[in-house]
């Protein structure tokens, strides 16, 4: 739980600094990570592939907490933690136990949770370290903490309308790292991007995977100017942390214009209705009695386990960050977004093993590609994009087929239907059309690195059809030559009309001879 | 889930008044401890419980003589850490468990409604 | 046939292994008297079915006399189990209403392990309500009645399985011990009662009250069947993460010769405290009479001081209700047990009627405490405090282990009182288990073995020794009850 720092919490500013204007927003996130790469829950040897079997199939007498049943620890749930800890930068307790977090609620089979804290006799796994969101900003991490996940509950229309509440305990025992922030985060962008850097970091340590729905769930509490604080539950995807903070910061100013106060609550997120709603519980009335759990002994963590650990790490994004400039010479900054997804770091690796061009990739990649996942609020693996598409149309435009312009177009369609970039260009007859736009390009570039010809070219016929055949040569041969011919006249033709003189003896009209051989050098 | 309490003492209207050794639980307090516990308690009860709880706790403020300065307490009686399991799934007949289920609806464990 | 039911259990395996005795007759015995007697001591809650049982025994014969298949330490012996522990597919009821209806999907681990050993589940006995009381009065289904006068309490929690024990309606039971709920009705019932060493029994399936002071423990009218009972139930489970391997030392080897029952040597430390205001006058006579018999055995009684005695007992509740408050918070009524209509209303509010409904007054009462000692701004003052008195305890027994080899006094302060004497007031009731709560504090082992009448009513003493240190305390308790010779059995108003 973020406790409360009382006004203007955060790292030690003064309330009312700033704009008078804009109220000073106040965020940290609780988010909770499925350990996915685990194959059994985290205190019974139930399977954790519950996505997509029928409800009340994954469970056991000790998850669905039959009497009499008692926890055993999965020892995977420690390298997991440990593994985090360390990517965080986090300090792990030499020892560490589990607390019982007593509430009722219809998800809880046991109507506690065994989970960790850091009061009343218990040791959560890891405190302290942070997180970088560009920007050169760090949000600091309060604690890393194991624990479980609760049933799932499931309702006819909306939770407060529903006659009756379905409960599958599939998910319940599921292991959880929970990692609490620091109130560092100032915006719902922050909060966003926070969660991309977070996500990125566990992606690649191989703890959990970002495709699994509901792997990563948050819950944020949000105070504006130093006032009472409200918990928002029930976000789980980046998209609604934006939207549902937002929402929140609206609601709450609304409330500050009209005078009136902020009440400290919880309010559900409705991802459908997009706002929040509040659940009615008094927050004066919740006391959730932690203890040492009788039934689990403590855990030591030695230097031993560590060091193992940290020596079959994977590589972290930051490192791999500096691997991508320094290897294939991106610039820092491009680097960074690539390995903001683990996702996109990989497809940029399979595309270079293809044999694309890494600068290029890699601004493709980062600009155009990410712009249009964005627009279709679609990840990159739930696209139909694969690296072989990015290297077949990088290729295309390296040959002169396709330009910048015309590229943009075909990976639309790349992304949308999956098709190869060839296959488009031949379906929609692009070659032609895409040859004179790129030609276009080429011609400029041989025009700017040719100066004399050019001069020349004005008024001699010779020159011309050298610029015609430095323009073959750039696109080695895969242009039209009657196109290269024609566009490069035009481009003459401009630059005449530029310029002050012109020369008499200049003729415009192509050269007649349809057998003219293209590799005229 | 809402916020954990606010450490420090309680004060709520009964249980403030002091009694020959500590806070005495009140009507109120009652209430609340039920209403924690989620069992329902007559007017009756509360009212009994009150007297007995107090007469209890009296009794159990006598550990308040005990000099536990330094002492660390003793949460696991076995000196045991680490205990552990593999990460091996083993899976239990699912219709066993179900069995005792007093309401299902369609494979779901039915619970009363939300709000 | 009754002659049957007075062989001791180790005799009774040798012989139906032997084929001289059958396992079925045994069971039919037992049924017998069962069928003559549970009225009067009502001692279970529920019985197997008689053909299902019968059943079983003769499947032990059949594998006798073909010489084949694996017949057990305990071939076709009929085990009376406390109704908290789990056994599958037979209703376990925890003496309460809120779990109406259930039937566990598995087996408790040291079920598994005494079926495995060719036991046979007889039935579940009563109990108070989710271990709680000292007297077997608090169970939904009614009281269980002492054997030795039916006017008078068991004793409690485990007072059914002691009960069948006296009244040899069993040669087995299955108790458990929190606070003393084995030892309390052993003592009460004049049988054995064993408290292990905590982590020595699997406590899987053992439906929890207070999960760090609790043990499952092994009752019988003899301390060598105790024994068995006891070897054939510890090891340590991969399913209970606080069970662990039991060193050689919690095992006893009972001689058959006369001459090995020489205690020379033993130092016996006697707590003054045990001798206090509190301990009625013929319990402290009568175990006073078994210390000297002990002493003329060899041993060396001498006093000693357990100064935090007194602590003990509301230390021990803090740390059991405070537990239980969480244990008992699963039953809402959702995945099994006593479950109203819904009519509308919210879970919340079902969550408290059922709730209402199906726990009895003592249970609630030791929820809404545990409740307010882990409250937030109590946690110090009780929970906490009371883990740190435990500390000190075991730190004093600890001293007292230095100089002497095992502990004794009475069990009980108190003979077995009237049914209804204390029902009334709950602290009165709690302050019979002031002896018996040190061991499950400190999780040291502790034994009751009757000593004794007094007007007509049994009276225990118990050993407490260091950590695994069991078969030392078998040792000097088969000593001690060959020397003392109780050959007393309960009227029941026929034999």
């Amino acid at each position: 739980m973020v406790k409360d720092k009382g006004k203007g919490g955060g790292k030690g500013r003064k309330e009312g600094e700033g704009k008078e204007s804009e109220p000073k927003v106040i965020i940290g996130l609780e988010v909770h990570v499925q350990l996915t790469n685990l194959k059994t829950k985290l205190f019974c040897s139930c399977s954790t592939d519950y996505r997509g079997a029928e409800p009340n199939t994954h469970v056991c007498p000790i998850c669905m907490g039959e009497p009499g049943t008692l926890p055993v620890l999965n020892e995977g749930a420690i390298e997991d933690a440990i593994m985090v800890a360390l990517a965080l930068g986090s300090n792990i307790s030499k020892r560490t136990l589990f607390s019982r977090k007593n509430y009722f609620y219809p998800d809880m089979p046991k109507n506690f949770q065994i989970s960790q804290y850091d009061g009343a006799g218990g040791i959560p796994f890891a405190t302290g370290g942070s997180v970088s969101i560009g920007v050169g900003k760090e949000v600091r991490i309060r604690r890393i903490q194991i624990e479980e996940d609760p049933g799932r509950l499931v309702y006819e229309g909306t939770i407060d309308a529903s006659p009756f509440t379905l409960v599958d305990y599939n998910r319940a025992g599921l292991p959880l790292i929970e990692i609490v922030t620091e109130p560092d985060i100032e915006s719902p962008k922050e909060a966003r991007m926070f969660l991309q850097s977070l996500r990125s970091i566990l992606e690649h340590l191989g703890v959990f995977d970002e495709s699994l729905q509901g792997a990563m769930r948050c819950d944020a509490n949000i105070s504006i100017r130093g006032g009472k604080r409200v918990e928002i539950k029930n976000i789980s995807s980046f998209k609604d942390v934006e939207r549902a903070l937002s929402f929140e910061i609206t609601r709450q100013k609304g409330l500050l214009a009209r005078g009136l106060k902020v009440g400290m609550e919880t309010r559900h997120w409705d991802d459908l209705r997009r706002i929040t709603v509040s659940l009615r519980i008094k927050e004066e009335e919740q006391d959730y009695r932690y203890f040492p759990e009788p039934d689990l002994v403590p855990i030591t963590i030695s230097e031993d386990l560590i060091a193992k650990v940290k020596a079959r790490m994977p590589i972290l994004p930051s490192e791999r960050k500096k691997i991508f400039a320094d290897k294939y010479g991106i610039p820092l900054q491009t680097a960074e977004v690539l390995v903001s997804s683990k996702a996109m770091a990989d497809f940029f690796e399979e595309c270079i093993k293809l044999k694309a061009d890494p600068l290029t990739l890699a601004n493709w990649l980062t600009g155009d590609l990410k712009a249009l996942l964005n627009e279709m609020e679609i990840e990159i693996w739930e696209s139909k994009v694969t690296p072989a598409h990015m290297a077949e149309l990088l290729s295309l435009m390296k040959e002169g087929i396709l330009s910048g312009k015309m590229a943009k177009e075909v990976l639309k369609e790349v992304v949308a239907t999956g098709k190869m970039p060839r296959k488009i260009v031949e379906e929609r007859g692009l070659r032609t059309i895409a040859s004179m736009e790129s030609l276009k390009e080429v011609v400029e570039r041989v025009f700017s690195e040719n100066p004399e010809a050019v001069r020349d070219a004005l008024r001699q016929e010779k020159a011309v059809h050298f610029l015609i055949g430095q323009v073959m040569k750039a696109t080695k041969g895969s242009a039209d030559p009657l196109i290269a011919n024609e566009a490069v006249r035009k481009k003459l033709e401009e630059i005449a009309s530029l310029s002050s003189s012109s020369s008499p003896s200049l003729s415009l009209s192509p050269s007649p001879s349809p057998s003219s051989s293209p590799s005229r050098t | 889930m809402p916020k954990e309490r606010k450490k420090g003492r309680r004060e709520s209207k009964d249980s403030a008044k002091e009694g020959s050794s500590g806070p005495r639980i009140g009507r109120e307090e009652v209430k609340h401890l039920a209403w924690l516990a989620r069992i329902k308690l007559s007017n009756k009860e509360i009212d009994a419980f009150a007297q007995q709880l107090n007469q209890i706790l009296e009794y159990f403020r006598k550990i308040d003589e005990v000099d536990t300065e330094g002492i660390e307490p003793t949460y696991h009686v076995l000196d045991l850490t680490n205990v552990f399991r593999k990460d091996e799934p083993r899976p239990f007949p699912a219709e066993d468990v179900l069995r005792n289920v007093p309401e299902k609806r369609g494979g779901y464990v039915k619970a009363p409604r939300m709000g | 046939m009754e002659s049957l039911l007075r062989i001791p259990v180790s005799e009774l395996c040798d012989a139906i292994r032997r084929g001289s005795i059958k396992a079925e007759d045994y069971m039919a015995s037992t049924l017998d008297r069962i069928r003559r007697l549970e009225d009067k001591v009502h001692a279970f809650i529920t019985l197997v079915e008689e053909p299902i049982l019968m059943e079983r025994a003769r499947e032990i014969d059949r594998r006798v006399k073909d010489g084949r298949g694996f017949v057990g330490s305990l071939p076709g012996i009929p085990i009376a189990i406390k109704d908290l522990i789990c056994t599958k597919g037979l209703r376990t009821t925890c003496g309460s209403r809120i779990l109406e209806g259930y039937i566990p999907s598995y087996n408790a681990t040291v079920i598994e392990r005494l079926q495995g050993q060719g036991a046979i589940v007889l039935g579940k006995t009563n109990m108070d309500e989710f271990a709680m009381g000292s007297s077997t009065e608090f169970s939904y289904f009614g009281p269980t009645r002492n054997p030795w006068d039916l006017s008078r309490v068991p004793g409690g929690s485990s007072g059914g399985s002691a009960a069948a024990l006296a009244a040899y309606e069993a040669p087995l039971a299955l108790g458990s011990d929190t606070g003393g709920s084995v030892r309390c009705p052993a003592s009460f019932c004049s049988v054995v009662g064993l408290k292990p060493t905590y982590g020595l029994v699997s406590r899987f399936g053992l439906i929890a009250y207070a999960n760090s002071l609790e043990q499952i423990g092994p009752m019988a009218r003899t301390v060598e069947d105790c024994a068995l009972l006891f070897s054939l139930m510890v090891g340590r489970d991969p399913l209970d993460s606080t069970s662990v391997e039991p060193p050689e030392t919690v095992f006893f080897q009972s001689q058959r010769t006369d001459d090995a029952m020489d205690l020379k040597g033993l130092k016996v430390g006697i707590p003054k405290e045990f001798f206090g205001e509190g301990t009625q006058e013929p319990v402290a006579e009568a175990v006073q009479r078994t210390l000297e018999k002990l002493e003329s055995l060899g041993a060396q009684c001498q006093e000693t001081t357990i100064p935090s005695i007194h602590y003990a007992l509301p230390a021990y509740y803090i740390i059991a209700m405070s537990e239980a408050s969480s244990n008992l918070a699963r039953y809402d009524g959702l995945r099994y047990g006593l479950r109203v209509p819904d009519r509308g209303y919210g879970w919340n509010a079902i969550f408290s009627e059922n709730r209402r409904l199906g726990f009895g007054p003592e249970v609630k009462r030791r929820i809404i405490l545990g409740t307010y000692a882990l409250s937030a701004g109590y946690f110090e003052k009780y929970y906490l405090k009371a883990q740190k008195i435990r500390t000190i305890l075991r730190m004093e027994f600890q001293r007292a282990f230095k100089h002497f080899h095992i502990l004794a006094g009475p069990s009980m302060p108190i003979l077995p009182f009237k049914i209804g004497e204390k029902v009334s007031n709950p602290l009165e009731m709690y302050m019979c288990d002031v002896h018996t709560v040190p061991a499950n504090l400190t999780g040291l082992p502790a034994l009751s073995l009757p000593c004794g009448f007094r007007n007509g009513l049994p009276v225990g003493i118990q050993f407490m020794a260091p950590a695994f240190q069991e078969g030392l305390i078998f040792k000097v308790a088969f000593a001690l009850e060959k020397a003392l010779d109780l050959r007393e059995e309960p009227s029941l108003g026929f034999r």
